[in-house]
C-alpha cells in the first residue's frame, strides 16, 4: 500500500472514532435538551459509514446503536406475534386470542414506533426464521412467546445502563415493563404460578440482565439477517 | 455540523463532563470484571463499595441515596401489606391466588433486604420503616380501604393499585440514574419485577369476575379496573397515544387501536404524585 494511502486510511479511522466519542458525550446533553430529531440525524452518517466495511446488518453507535437493537428485537417479537395470530394454534380460547392479539398490536406499536424515531438511521427489516415453532401447537407457540417476553425483559433491562439520554431510558423503561406484563401472562398460561418464578428471578428477586451480545447470540436462532452490533457501546 | 463547537458549547456549561463520565465509567467497569468472580449473595456490599468510589465527593452521592431510600419505602409498604395479608384468616383463597400473593411477598422482602444492604454498603443510612396505615386512612385506620384484608376483592384491587404504581414510580426515576451502571441495572430489574407482580394482580381480578370492567394484564387507557376513584391518581396519565412526537393511533398504516397504544407503554410518575398517592397509607 502506497504511503500516502495508508496515511489517509488511517486519519480517516481515527476521525471516526474522535466522530463516535464526542458524538458519546454530546447525546447526553442532547437527549436532554432537543431529544429525538437531533440523535437520529447525528447517527445517520456514522451507519453508512459502517455498512460498507463490515459484515450483517449493522446496529450502529452510541444511543441510536441500542435503539436499532431494540427495533430488531421488537421486529423479531412483531413478526411471531403477527405469524400466530395469522395461523392460530387448535384449541385455542376466546380468552388466549384477545390476549395474543393485543400482545401482537403492542409489538407492532413499539417495532413502528422505533422505526420512525430512528428515522433514516433505522436498520432495515430483518428476516426472520421460524422453522423451529410448530404454530398449529399451542405447548409450541407458548413456550416461543415466554422465550421471547423473557428475553426482551432481559434485553432492556441489560441495554438500560448503555443509554447517555435520559428521554431514551424513560422510553426503554416504558416499553420493558409491558413486555414484564406480557411474559408474566404467558407464563400463567403455560404454568399458573410460574409469573415470576426463579426460572426469571434470582436469589434477590431481581428479573434477569442480559449484555446485547449474549442477547443476540440466543435470538439469532430466530433470524436469517446478520446482524453486526460490534459497534454498539458495551459494559 | 461542527462537532468542536458544540463540545465547547457544552464544556461552558459543564467543565468537568469529561473527567467525571471517564472515572465513574472506568470505576463501573472495574465493578463489573469483579462482578462474574463474586458470589451472588455478596454482590450488594461490593455494590456499595464501588457506588462510594465513583460518587465519592459529588453531589450526586445524596442524589441516588435518596433515590434508593425512596424506592426501599415503596418496598416497605408493599412487603408489609402483603405480609399482613399472609397473616388474616379467610382472606385469600388456597391455590393460585394464596400462591401468588406468597412468592410475590417474598420478592418485596427480598427487594427490602437488597436496598437496604445496598444502602448501607455504600456508607448510606437506609431510612427506617414507617408505620402503615392500609386502609388508606393516614393513621385513622378508617380509610377507604379499611376492608382490604377481610376483602378478597378490595385487597386485590389495592394489590393491582400498589404494583402499577411501582412500576411507574421506578420509571419516574430512570433517567436521574443515567450513567448510574450496575445501580441503573438493579433498579431496573426490580421495576420489571413489579410489571410481572401487577399483571398476575390483575390477571387474578379478571379470573375472580364482577366489577372489574375489561381488566387486562396490561393497563388500557387510564382505567383502573377499580370502583373507588381513591385510585385513579395513580392511573391518570396512562392514556398517552403518542411517545417523544409519535402518534402510535394506526402508525404507519398498522391497524393500532387508542386502547392498544396506551397499553403498549408505560408511564412514569413523579416522586410527587407518588408520594401525594401513597401518603394516604402512612400513619406516621
Amino acid at each position: 500500500m502506497p504511503k500516502s494511502q495508508l496515511t489517509e486510511s488511517r486519519l480517516l479511522a481515527s476521525k471516526e472514532e474522535i466522530a463516535q466519542l464526542s458524538r458519546r458525550k454530546f447525546l447526553g446533553f442532547a437527549g436532554a435538551a432537543t431529544g429525538l430529531i437531533v440523535v437520529a440525524s447525528s447517527c445517520k452518517k456514522e451507519t453508512t459509514a459502517s455498512k460498507s466495511t463490515l459484515d450483517g446488518v449493522d446496529l450502529g453507535s452510541g444511543d441510536p446503536g441500542i435503539l436499532n437493537y431494540a427495533y430488531a428485537l421488537e421486529q423479531l417479537e412483531a413478526a411471531f406475534y403477527t405469524q400466530v395470530i395469522m395461523s392460530q394454534y387448535s384449541g385455542i380460547t376466546a380468552a388466549e386470542t384477545s390476549f395474543l392479539t393485543d400482545i401482537r398490536d403492542h409489538e407492532v406499536a413499539h417495532r413502528e414506533f422505533f422505526k420512525n424515531a430512528l428515522a433514516t438511521g433505522a436498520i432495515a427489516a430483518l428476516e426472520v426464521d421460524f422453522s423451529s415453532i410448530d404454530f398449529g401447537s399451542r405447548a409450541s407457540v407458548l413456550a416461543t412467546a415466554q422465550a421471547f417476553e423473557d428475553l426482551g425483559v432481559t434485553a432492556y433491562n441489560g441495554a438500560g445502563r448503555l443509554i447517555t439520554s435520559p428521554d431514551y431510558l424513560v422510553l426503554a423503561g416504558k416499553i420493558v415493563s409491558v413486555e414484564a406484563r406480557h411474559a408474566a401472562l404467558i407464563r400463567e398460561l403455560v404454568t399458573p404460578g410460574s409469573f415470576a418464578d426463579n426460572t426469571a428471578l434470582d436469589a434477590n428477586a431481581l428479573d434477569g440482565a442480559r449484555k446485547p451480545l449474549d442477547v443476540l447470540a440466543i435470538a439469532g436462532k430466530y433470524i436469517k439477517t446478520k446482524i453486526n452490533a460490534s459497534n454498539l457501546p458495551t459494559y | 455540523m461542527n462537532l468542536n463547537n458544540v463540545l465547547s458549547e457544552i464544556e461552558k456549561v459543564d467543565a468537568d463532563v469529561y473527567d467525571r463520565l471517564d472515572t465513574r465509567r472506568s470505576a463501573l467497569r472495574n465493578f463489573a470484571n469483579l462482578g462474574g468472580k463474586m458470589a451472588l449473595a455478596a454482590v450488594p456490599v461490593a455494590f456499595g463499595g464501588l457506588f462510594k468510589k465513583a460518587y465519592a465527593g459529588t453531589k450526586s452521592t445524596a442524589d441516588v441515596f435518596g433515590i434508593l431510600n425512596y424506592a426501599l419505602t415503596l418496598e416497605y409498604l408493599e412487603a408489609e401489606f402483603y405480609a399482613t395479608s399472609l397473616m388474616s384468616n379467610n382472606l385469600l383463597p388456597a391455590g393460585e391466588v394464596k400462591n401468588g400473593i406468597i412468592t410475590i411477598s417474598k420478592h418485596e422482602t427480598a427487594h427490602v433486604n437488597f436496598l437496604k444492604t445496598a444502602i448501607t454498603a455504600a456508607g448510606g443510612t437506609p431510612v427506617a420503616k414507617p408505620t402503615f396505615d392500609f386502609s388508606g386512612g393516614k393513621g385513622s385506620g378508617n380509610g377507604p380501604f379499611k376492608t382490604a384484608f377481610t376483602d378478597l376483592g378490595l385487597f386485590l384491587a389495592v394489590a393491582q393499585t400498589f404494583e402499577d404504581t411501582g412500576v411507574r414510580a421506578y420509571k419516574g426515576r430512570a433517567a436521574e440514574l443515567v450513567g448510574g451502571g450496575d445501580y441503573l441495572t438493579a433498579a431496573l430489574q426490580i421495576h420489571s419485577v413489579e410489571g410481572r407482580h401487577a399483571s398476575f394482580i390483575r390477571l387474578m381480578r379478571k379470573n375472580l369476575g364482577s366489577g372489574v370492567g375489561d381488566l387486562k394484564p396490561w393497563i388500557t387507557g387510564k382505567q383502573s379496573g377499580i370502583n373507588t376513584p381513591a385510585v385513579q391518581p395513580s392511573y391518570d396519565g396512562e392514556e398517552l397515544t403518542t411517545q417523544a412526537t409519535i402518534n402510535i393511533i394506526n402508525i404507519n398504516g398498522f391497524k393500532i387501536s387508542a386502547d392498544a397504544a396506551s397499553e403498549a407503554f408505560d408511564e412514569p410518575l413523579t416522586p410527587e404524585a407518588v408520594l401525594k398517592i401513597v401518603s394516604i397509607f402512612f400513619a406516621s
